[in-house]
């Protein structure tokens, strides 16, 4: 189970690592635009504020090696910002140009009524079947770890395959051909998290 | 729904997880790497480490603590007690930490606050506050240096300053109720809810589920924190949300 996670200088990556590692998987981190090429499996994590995510993986000059990756067809995950990234534009950095890969923007959750950014643990429900879901009790409340003050909105609903409350339902996981990405950080999700993740690396 | 969060907190003194009594005649209780692995397994919600350690040399032993804890457990995990420099912040989160808690230094100097939000983001910067009623004027002060030194600096307007500043959560310990098992200052607690627009974890005086229950509605606390409960194992982490569901409170079980 080969999987690289893109290395770009922001947060902490760590977590998402020791997570892979303790799957079993053979984890190596990807920090140049040919370790991005010759992955088998890529996963861009992400702590950080939209733009200085973009700047960084500009700087690094792994935008086009994120895009082209993509574009090859190899499974790719995002979580939390990297989720975002793959946006167009994000109320957060208005200035920044996201990757562009789902149609949609990112963003600001509602802050005059409620606690933001959200953080803490919240349900997910599970709107379309994928494969990132297999083997999680759906009767069950299914919850995950979130920590975040933006959502994504993406143009075309179908591409949502779990969605969230907090304060109004906002999309919380997305599958695009053979993109996943989620906002909530299955690294930090105890059993549900590891499950999904170990869903991924048996793609 | 968002949960309520239930957070099991341990003292750390050079490496070894001790009890103790207003931090006096500390006992050795254990391996930190399997008391975190035995809070996780009941479904704890995070982990709170505070490092307690006297000794300003020994300190180092806490950043192998935090890293072989964080690579067993796979929920939130906050480490505090002696951060003085973003240095400090950098090398915690590093080893594995994902919040980092500041108290006294807090105080002492403010922009610590300003540019850990900034470098790392704010959901990694809590701020922890010590505070203890002034029964005369109706309101709480905020001590520092483990509540041995009094700021003078009103603790509701201390809580706003430091969301202000960046910080993500407020960690608030009622010093009265600390170690009495009469329960949270729900006075307290709420007020300081009420002031700021980021998450109240409530600390110390949990003696009973009650406690928890009226912390987490009355206190509007976003989490609770405790320690004693647990390490005597007066009760697991599953009973406690067993009885919060019961009472129709949203948690993770």
């Amino acid at each position: 189970m080969k999987v690289s996670v893109v290395d770009y200088n922001i947060g902490n990556i760590k977590s998402v690592v020791k997570a892979l590692k303790y799957l079993g998987a053979d984890v190596r981190l990807a920090a140049n635009a040919n370790d991005i090429k010759t992955s088998e499996k890529l996963i861009l994590p992400g702590v950080s504020a939209f733009g200085a995510a973009m700047d960084n993986l500009k700087k690094l000059e792994l935008i086009q090696a994120i895009q082209d990756y993509i574009k090859s067809g190899k499974w790719f995950l995002g979580i939390c910002v990297g989720l975002q990234l793959l946006f167009e534009t994000s109320e957060e950095s208005p200035n920044s140009q996201g990757l562009k890969i789902i149609p949609g923007i990112v963003k600001k959750m509602d802050d005059t009524k409620l606690i933001v950014p959200h953080i803490g643990w919240n349900t997910i429900k599970i709107l379309k079947p994928s494969i990132f879901f297999k083997g999680l009790s759906v009767n069950e409340n299914l919850y995950f770890y979130f920590v975040h003050s933006y959502y994504v909105c993406p143009n075309d609903k179908n591409v949502i395959i779990a969605a969230t409350n907090y304060g109004s339902d906002f999309c919380s996981a997305v599958e695009y051909n053979n993109v996943i990405a989620t906002q909530f950080h299955p690294e930090k999700s105890q059993n549900n998290g590891l499950q999904c993740l170990k869903n991924f690396l048996e793609l | 729904m968002l949960a309520k969060r239930i957070i099991p907190c341990l003292d750390v003194n050079e490496g070894r997880v001790v009890k103790g009594i207003n931090f006096v005649n500390l006992r050795d209780a254990g391996d930190p790497v399997e008391c975190a692995k035995i809070y996780d397994d009941q479904g704890a919600d995070e982990l709170v480490f505070l490092d307690i350690t006297a000794s300003y040399q020994k300190r180092n032993i806490m950043i192998d603590v935090v890293e072989k804890v964080a690579s067993c457990i796979f929920i939130p995990f906050t480490v505090g007690g002696g951060i003085r420099t973003i240095n400090d912040i950098e090398n915690l989160l590093k080893a594995g930490a994902d919040k980092i808690s500041i108290n006294s230094q807090a105080i002492k100097n403010p922009n610590l606050v300003n540019d850990g939000a900034k470098l790392f983001g704010s959901q990694c910067i809590v701020v922890a506050i010590d505070a203890k009623k002034n029964s005369e004027q109706n309101s709480w002060e905020v001590y520092i240096n483990g509540g041995r030194i009094a700021t003078g600096k009103d603790a509701i307007e201390w809580a706003r300053e430091a969301y202000n500043r960046g910080a993500g959560e407020i960690l608030l310990t009622s010093m009265d109720r600390d170690g009495t098992r009469d329960g949270y200052d729900i006075e307290l607690t709420a007020q300081i809810a009420d002031s700021v627009k980021i998450p109240v974890i409530a600390s110390g005086g949990v003696g009973t589920l009650q406690h928890i229950y009226d912390g987490l509605t009355l206190g509007k606390a976003s989490a609770a924190l405790a320690a004693s409960i647990f390490h005597y194992k007066q009760y697991t982490i599953e009973e406690v949300k067993k009885y919060l569901k019961d009472r129709s409170v949203p948690v993770r079980l």
